[in-house]
């Protein structure tokens, strides 16, 4: 029973952890507070839906297609609707409040463009949908695929941010973009282009859980929600915060709904976070000065 | 510079008043009338968009492009006017679907309203209806205070039944089951902790109990859970043939594919909304045989058969199972209605509650002003979400227990 609600929870933070990687990277490095990033996810997720029951392609090679298509949409968003707010923000705490209602702006525009194609109706394929055997647990095959994909994201993007040049170069931004550019580094660049890998992240969450997630043109708000709490939860801008408050949320919500009740999972989830929060209060790998 | 504005301003009113009293003596002068106006407001998007858009949206549509194509609606004398339709989005807000209609009584002045989608919408908005003499023909709202409604507001009219009706049907079917021998009398049952699941849990607790039925897991679950492994494993725990679950489409979808994958398979398995959309059938293929919800329909009906195809030819969707043709029926009725007594909505609403209609479902009649020939239990059969209980009704077919195991696909 324990070994049980172990995966399952692992499995179940692993949804919760990929469709936060990227919100991170955005806030962290950009400094963008991306509200509309529920939306990017929920985009991709109707590119897969109509990838396969269109044209019967299978969402993995989907992924191939929304993985460039997030970096590629991230990148035109960050150079055109971005960079004069960057440009034009007297401190970071400016900044997030312009990013703030831009954003909000862009996921009204994002969705209304969803709500106008696809109309608002429940949306909901089955791929994937085999059982398969892990350590003497069964899991559903995309939900797995879900939680590989969120720690080999995860640790990836980690270990190219510590052990490549340009990915300390992304942290320096991240630190302090103004000695960043002291320095000679293009924040301009960094930024774009932490943005841009964010939205590629949210746009491989959205095909990948849209195997098993029903979803309609307007839960973009769900999801960025959700994302946001872990990704505060884990600390902004720390990726390896972001999956390892992932997979906690996810046990967390796992064992209650087996052990306790399942009636309490939105409370206990709450709990946690707002115990994080107390305990630290820039979140579990944040760092406590900005 | 300030008298001068005041004058301004004052001519400006002046010119906007004598506009609209215009306006209002057009209408006053009795101007000959060129069309029905027929208003409704309507869950477009928001977290209501996606029932609304399958059961009652389209049928709205499809009933004003088939009354406008055949030349408008008749009225008593013969003659035909088209429907103009003034559409609110109430974007799933109940302060907005109020305010909508009353925007719609009092400002569109339109001569019938539709009614929203949702119980509490419907509730909501169902003193306002009454006070503006509108009848309310409130089809996708389950409850079972309808007799009551009915006494406060005599132009309401309740056509899904109500929780006690649904959780009766589903408690009979598995004493037969039970005394056939195909089950045991053990039921593992969840909820939503939302309206439709409070509603039903609240009736199917007595219903099993009257029965003899043992619930020995009961189980609510909050709304947006996607994860329904630890839910599953203990029901297979428990040792019930019978698993309920009163869940929204999300919860429907996903807990038949988890079930799937946990290789969970009760002889009875009845899930909430959701189990009657064609798009659950479609994904489910052959697995979705078997599996019991609410609604139904009558595979044997023509028309209903006819109306299918024709909601998804016009609309690009195909109906669901249990309330889409229950909404063009009672839009049928209203046509009638207004075609034996014209525009009078009195005349209207006392034509409704006393007469009988020719409707999709058949001879349509209400009761006390609530519809209660409904299928009550469906089951998917051959494709096809078709009406089980109750089992004494003509078109009924027959429930076929227990399900089969999930195929692999």
């Amino acid at each position: 029973m324990l070994g049980t609600a172990i995966l399952s929870g692992l499995v179940l933070g692993g949804t919760y952890a990929l469709v936060a990687m990227g919100l991170t990277l955005q806030y962290g490095i950009a400094r963008i507070m991306n509200l509309a990033y529920g939306e990017t996810i929920i985009a991709a997720a109707f590119l897969a839906y109509v990838m396969f029951s269109q044209w019967g392609v299978s969402p993995v090679l989907g992924l191939l297609i929304a993985i460039p298509g997030g970096f590629f949409l991230g990148y035109i968003v960050y150079g055109l609707l971005m960079r004069p707010l960057v440009a034009r923000a007297r401190d970071k705490a400016s900044l997030e409040i312009d990013s703030i209602l831009a954003t909000f702006g862009l996921l009204f525009v994002i969705q209304g463009l969803l709500l106008v194609v696809f109309g608002a109706n429940f949306t909901n394929y089955s791929y994937l949908n085999i059982p398969v055997k892990v350590l003497g647990t069964t899991v559903a095959a995309n939900r797995l695929l879900a939680l590989v994909m969120a720690v080999v994201s995860g640790l990836g993007i980690y270990l190219v941010l510590t052990r490549t040049l340009w990915g300390t170069a992304l942290r320096a931004v991240a630190v302090s973009p103004s000695s960043a550019a002291l320095v000679g580094i293009d924040v301009d660049k960094a930024a774009r282009t932490a943005f841009a890998i964010g939205g590629a992240l949210a746009a491989a969450g959205g095909v990948v859980i849209s195997m098993y997630q029903t979803f309609t043109a307007t839960s973009g708000v769900v999801f960025t929600m959700k994302a946001l709490i872990v990704v505060i939860m884990g600390g902004v801008g720390n990726i390896l915060g972001a999956l390892s408050a992932g997979l906690i949320l996810g046990l967390v919500e796992t064992f209650v709904a087996t052990f306790v009740s399942p009636g309490l999972t939105l409370a206990a989830t709450y709990l946690i976070f707002l115990g994080v929060l107390l305990w630290r209060p820039a979140g579990m790998f944040g760092r406590t000065t900005r | 510079m300030k008298t001068f504005q005041r004058r301004q301003v004052l001519r400006s009113a002046a010119l906007v008043a004598a506009v609209a009293a215009t306006g209002v003596g057009r209408a006053a002068f009795g101007e000959e009338r060129k069309s029905v106006r027929i208003g409704y407001a309507i869950s477009k998007t928001g977290p209501n968009a996606g029932g609304a858009g399958i059961t009652t949206l389209p049928n709205y549509l499809l009933w004003v492009k088939d009354v406008n194509d055949a030349g408008g609606l008749e009225l008593p004398d013969g003659k035909k006017l088209p429907i103009e339709v003034i559409e609110y989005d109430d974007r799933s807000s109940s302060e907005e679907v109020v305010r909508a209609t009353e925007r719609l009584a009092t400002d569109d002045q339109v001569d019938f309203i539709l009614a929203p989608w949702g119980t509490g919408f419907n509730l909501a908005v169902a003193p306002l209806f009454d006070r503006y003499g509108y009848p309310q023909l409130a089809v996708s709202a389950v409850t079972d205070k309808a007799p009551q409604f009915v006494q406060r507001w005599k132009k309401s009219f309740w056509m899904l039944g109500g929780g006690h009706d649904y959780a009766k049907a589903l408690a009979s079917i598995l004493v037969e089951a039970n005394k056939a021998g195909t089950i045991n009398n053990k039921v593992a049952m969840v909820s939503v902790a939302d309206g439709f699941g409070i509603d039903l849990v609240s009736a199917a607790g007595p219903a099993f109990k009257e029965a003899g039925i043992e619930v020995v897991y009961e189980q609510t679950y909050p709304l947006a859970t996607s994860d329904f492994s630890p839910v599953i494993n203990e029901a297979m725990a428990s040792g019930a043939d019978s698993f309920v679950a009163f869940s929204y489409p999300p919860d429907t979808f996903a807990l038949t594919q988890q079930a799937q994958v946990a290789s969970f398979n009760p002889k009875v398995l009845y899930l909430g909304v959701g189990t009657g959309f064609p798009v659950y059938g479609k994904n489910n293929g052959e697995n979705a045989t078997g599996i019991m919800s609410l609604g139904g329909i009558d595979p044997a009906n023509k028309a209903n058969e006819e109306y299918r195809k024709r909601h998804e030819a016009h609309t690009g969707i195909a109906p669901d199972y249990w309330g889409s043709v229950i909404t063009y029926a009672s839009l049928q009725m209203l046509q009638e209605a207004i075609k034996r007594k014209g525009l009078d909505r009195e005349a209207v609403s006392a034509e409704l509650a006393s007469g009988t209609f020719e409707t999709v479902l058949g001879e349509t009649k209400f009761e006390e002003n609530q519809l209660r020939k409904l299928w009550w239990t469906g089951q998917w059969q051959n494709g096809q979400f078709v009406g089980v209980a109750p089992s004494d009704r003509q078109g009924v077919s027959k429930v076929v227990l227990p399900r089969q195991e999930w195929k692999k696909a």
